[in-house]
């Protein structure tokens, strides 16, 4: 009775590896995150400006800490995930986790670029600096050189699916790698201020800050989000020119 | 499986005999990039000192990396390459006898010619001694790694750029416990953890960068 059941469990995972599928289901979802992103970002923009307390050594100077502290999480937290999805495209080899990967890269980077330039806008008034050679400086920056060497890489190769192929071994070594760069920092130099929120301890910071950074941290989730899914739908009919389905697409668009 | 390390590593080196220039050719630049630093800085032997450590790793890496362009790409362009991975032994083994290989005609040379710019900076025996243990257990990590960036660009338009791009971050712990045994020892400390450390990172390489290797060749060879 075997043939009695059309659908193996496997089946219904995979079907979204496809890409019409994937195309399909990700244009009904990015609407709703992207605006997700923009009502979450108001909010917690709002909340940090004017409910948020002037903080007592820092002045209003600390309020960049809600840009900055989500897009340094977002910059480490993503490559990992592109690590992941380029792990899983090699062993299943599936187009769409390593299409994942690279619409995945440009976000990351932009994350970790900003954790850098928020960062140096906040090191001025903090430290008396913009750039100071400290541990979690310095790796975030090693990192933001790992994702253009990985955009570097699939940009060089013509053929696609090698690019893929070799931009998810590249994404691979550099995810052992992370962990490595960033104590080999660490040992080197330290004089970043500790973390503000930690969750072994309760937080030191004050509820509505808090309140802020979470929501923004929400926030960003939901525009890396929905940033990634856009630009992978793009590479999506870039790649699948070709096929019956983006050409029947192109019909019935006005 | 020891007779085709071995049958490999005797090839590779026999190439690199033949063709003597290579080899002087990335010593040489190594030695000029390292002049180059204390024409730029000045001659204060007080300055040097403290930067020579670095210095030196700066251009080994360096170095390392611009030899990277042969390990493969000449096996690469007369088909010798695809050949050996079609030979049924296993890719890891071929490829840890060319890295094996590799780092015997440019890190063992280079940690050689440490010695004497040790001298040139005044950097004192303590700390030429740790340079140069530095560089003995750290320099079969850059071909490791190294290899991993030169298989990933094989055959790519623009590969010597490219893989500098892709290497140079990987090597930062390389750089950071490299010359840290340097400054521990100027600093009175011992150089044991930074050494030990090397070794790790150079072991882990060496137990892990060869599938990586081979498996990024045979992305390039497809």
């Amino acid at each position: 009775m075997q043939a009695a059941n059309p659908t193996p469990p496997g089946f219904r995972l995979f079907r979204y590896a496809a890409p019409a599928e994937f195309y399909r289901l990700a244009g009904r979802v990015v609407p709703f995150v992207a605006a997700a992103a923009a009502l979450l970002g108001a909010a917690g923009l709002y909340i940090g400006f004017f409910v948020a307390p002037t903080d007592a050594q820092q002045g209003e100077a600390y309020r960049i800490m809600f840009v900055h502290v989500p897009a340094a999480w977002m910059g480490m937290f993503i490559y990992v995930v592109m690590a992941a999805w380029a792990a899983l495209g090699l062993i299943f080899n599936t187009r769409m986790s390593a299409i994942m990967a690279s619409a995945l890269a440009p976000t990351g980077a932009l994350m970790a670029f900003l954790a850098l330039w928020t960062g140096a806008l906040w090191g001025r008034p903090a430290w008396g600096t913009y750039w100071d050679w400290d541990a979690r400086m310095t790796s975030t920056l090693i990192l933001l050189f790992l994702y253009m060497g990985f955009m570097a890489l699939h940009g060089a190769i013509d053929d696609p699916r090698r690019a893929d192929r070799a931009a998810g071994v590249l994404a691979i070594v550099g995810v052992v790698n992370v962990p490595i760069i960033y104590f080999s920092v660490q040992w080197w130099n330290t004089l970043h201020q500790g973390s503000s929120i930690s969750l072994g301890r309760a937080p030191t910071i004050a509820a509505p800050m808090l309140a802020a950074m979470l929501v923004m941290m929400l926030a960003f989730w939901a525009y890396c989000i929905a940033a990634a899914l856009t630009r992978a739908r793009a590479i999506v009919l870039e790649r699948e020119r070709n096929a019956e389905w983006v050409r029947s697409l192109a019909d019935t668009a006005p | 499986m020891t007779g085709a390390l071995i049958a490999i590593v005797r090839r590779d080196l026999l190439l690199a005999f033949r063709q003597r220039g290579d080899i002087i050719q990335v010593l040489m630049f190594f030695v000029i990039v390292v002049t180059m630093v204390p024409l730029g800085v000045g001659p204060e032997l007080r300055v040097l000192r403290t930067i020579g450590a670095g210095t030196v790793w700066v251009a080994a890496l360096l170095a390392s990396i611009v030899s990277l362009a042969r390990l493969f790409s000449q096996d690469h362009a007369d088909g010798t390459l695809e050949q050996m991975l079609l030979s049924g032994q296993p890719a890891s083994i071929i490829v840890i006898g060319k890295v094996l290989a590799h780092w015997l005609v440019t890190g063992a040379p280079l940690t050689v010619a440490a010695i004497p710019i040790a001298v040139m900076f005044d950097l004192g025996f303590g700390p030429g001694c740790a340079l140069v243990a530095a560089l003995a257990l750290g320099t079969p990590a850059l071909s490791l790694v190294g290899a991993i960036g030169a298989a990933l660009t094989l055959g790519l338009r623009g590969g010597g750029v490219l893989v500098t791009l892709l290497v140079l971050p990987l090597t930062v712990p390389v750089l950071v416990f490299g010359a840290g045994a340097v400054d521990a020892v100027a600093g009175g400390l011992s150089p044991a953890p930074n050494l030990l450390l090397l070794a790790g990172i150079s072991l882990g390489s060496a137990a892990l960068a060869p599938w990586a290797i081979a498996a990024a060749l045979r992305i390039s060879l497809e």
